[in-house]
């Protein structure tokens, strides 16, 4: 199975220009909001008109504006999860899961809603309506509602954005279940990196309407190759930079120069260090290792964030170069310590990115 | 452009909307000559009546339907399309029932209105009693007549219908509610 989208659309000051290929694979769409994701969605699903391009699954056409093909959203059957999920409010739960199936023998109907109300855990909700079902069962029908059809390619947007954080968890667990089961494409638009880590095999990243990067979720998040990337992922230490030699780049607004694991190739650009990633130096080790002064802190409910300051003495609690995030149970030791205290940017850590 | 001549005579007073309907199906109007042809005369009939009911209140009625259209939810009806249903199951199975407490709004809405129709009524289908004389006409002429039993008697059949009408679509529209939250089955 394979689906290609090479595909433009201009808009007032914005143009979606996407070329993308996949195969049976579940791709996160990461991106802030205004990046284009829901768009890319709505064009493959057929409720937006491409200007120009092509979106092909397989042997079937989709879209091919030199043709001048434009199949309609309901011949292409995708799943589509609606952030709100989109209910018919006015029919029950096996009213909206059977809406799709009008064209099956009124039995197999039955048969097939109760199968999907098995497996989504739904069994005694069939005759409900949707405002008497939790945020969670809502999620579960739409789901149920979109699968019933069977589609080649299911479309989630922001699938888990109106769920508490604890029911949230509960139903990514789910849907990464279901997802297994299903064999086709998906595509899950969200903003949260945590979601996307946890769902996807695979990271779109948009920005401004186009892909700015592409690639496995863990190459993504250690080495981001732009800056965007490097935001959208939850980099805290982003600094310009400028090479000095293959492994090594200078750092001026930090005042030091870091080693790198991976090769630099352009002569300016930025260096990233994540905020989980920074140590404490051991003794005796001296390449990356700086000393630093603690200018704030902020505590969250399992780890503290650090502000810290390369070089010299901070003036106010807002003169900082970096942030060091530690587990809460790691805070006692620094404690003991005297300021400076020496902190190691491990060079495999460290990346170099373009803007 | 089209949004503004169907709500115009929301705006315009009954009669100018009125002699605007005269103008037109009146003996010397295109529409009036035309029916001539077939020596049908409609003004001062109570088809006249109807046309100016039904002029005056359109506006409500579009306005208030539209408005209930446009309520609905686009991802409702972009989830029935990509479940591969037609725009005309869509139509009949999820816009028609959603927008449905809306539409009978403006049905009562613009009943009301035609009830109480005066101005564009008088001037294009007179007030012959027993034939084209309507409740607020008859009300009118009592009581400057003087007769203020006929009056009151009007008065209050039209208060009975008004109030009956009200009264069950409020209740209709909390059935609906009910439906709705499940509750009403």
């Amino acid at each position: 199975m394979g689906l290609t989208i090479d595909i433009e659309r201009k808009l007032p000051g914005f143009k979606l220009k996407i070329n993308l290929s996949c195969g049976q694979e579940i791709i996160g769409i990461l991106g802030a909001s205004g990046s284009g994701k829901s768009m890319l969605l709505n064009c493959i699903a057929g409720l937006i008109k491409p200007d120009k391009g092509k979106i092909i699954l397989d042997d079937t056409v989709f879209f091919d504006s030199e043709n001048k093909v434009n199949i309609s959203p309901q011949a292409r059957k995708t799943g589509y999860l609606f952030q709100n999920y989109a209910m018919f409010p006015h029919l029950t739960v096996n009213e909206n899961i059977a809406f799709g199936l009008e064209k099956l023998p009124k039995a197999e109907q039955r048969s097939r809603v109760s199968e999907l109300l098995a497996s989504f855990h739904l069994a005694d909700m069939g005759k409900r309506y949707p405002s008497q079902l939790s945020g969670g069962q809502q999620q579960r029908v739409a789901l149920a509602r979109a699968m019933a059809v069977n589609p080649q390619i299911m479309l989630l947007d922001e699938a888990f954005s109106a769920l508490d954080a604890h029911l949230k968890m509960h139903m990514i667990k789910e849907m990464i279940e279901s997802l297994k089961k299903f064999q086709g494409i998906t595509f899950f638009v969200t903003h949260s990196i945590e979601e996307a880590y946890r769902l996807c095999n695979r990271i779109v990243f948009l920005n401004n309407g186009s892909v700015e990067a592409l690639g496995s979720k863990e190459e993504l998040f250690r080495r981001p190759a732009t800056v965007e990337a490097a935001k959208v992922t939850g980099c805290k230490n982003i600094a310009a930079a400028v090479r000095k030699s293959e492994h090594s780049a200078e750092i001026p607004d930090w005042g030091i120069r870091v080693a790198t694991a991976t090769r630099i190739e352009k002569t300016e650009g930025f260096i990233g260090i994540r905020a989980n990633n920074i140590k404490l130096a051991a003794a005796g080790l001296q390449e990356n290792c700086y000393p630093a002064w603690i200018a704030d802190e902020s505590d969250a409910p399992f780890s503290t964030t650090l502000y810290l300051k390369i070089g010299s003495a901070p003036i106010r609690s807002d003169d900082f170069h970096i942030q060091w995030e530690i587990p809460k149970d790691k805070k006692a030791e620094l404690r003991d310590l005297t300021q400076p205290v020496r902190v190691y940017l491990d060079p495999n850590d460290v990346f170099f990115m373009i803007e | 452009m089209l949004d503004g001549i169907l709500t115009l005579p929301l705006v315009l007073p009954p009669t100018v909307a009125g002699f605007a309907i005269l103008l037109l199906i009146g003996k010397h109007g295109p529409v009036g000559q035309f029916l001539n042809l077939f020596g049908v005369n409609i003004i001062f009939s109570w088809y006249a009546a109807v046309i100016a009911s039904v002029v005056v209140a359109f506006p409500l009625m579009y306005k208030t339907s539209k408005a209930a259209f446009e309520q609905i939810d686009p991802n409702i009806l972009n989830a029935a399309r990509t479940l591969g249903v037609s725009e005309w199951k869509l139509f009949r199975r999820i816009t028609v029932p959603m927008a449905w407490p809306g539409i009978a709004a403006a049905t009562t809405l613009s009943f009301a209105r035609s009830l109480g129709e005066f101005g564009a009524t008088l001037m294009v289908a007179g007030s012959i009693p027993g034939k084209t004389q309507t409740i607020p006409v008859a009300i009118y002429f009592a009581t400057s007549a003087g007769d203020m039993t006929t009056a009151l008697i009007w008065v209050l059949i039209i208060f009975a219908i008004s109030l009956t009408v009200m009264v069950s679509t409020n209740y209709w529209d909390s059935y609906q509610q009910k439906i709705k939250l499940g509750t009403g089955k």
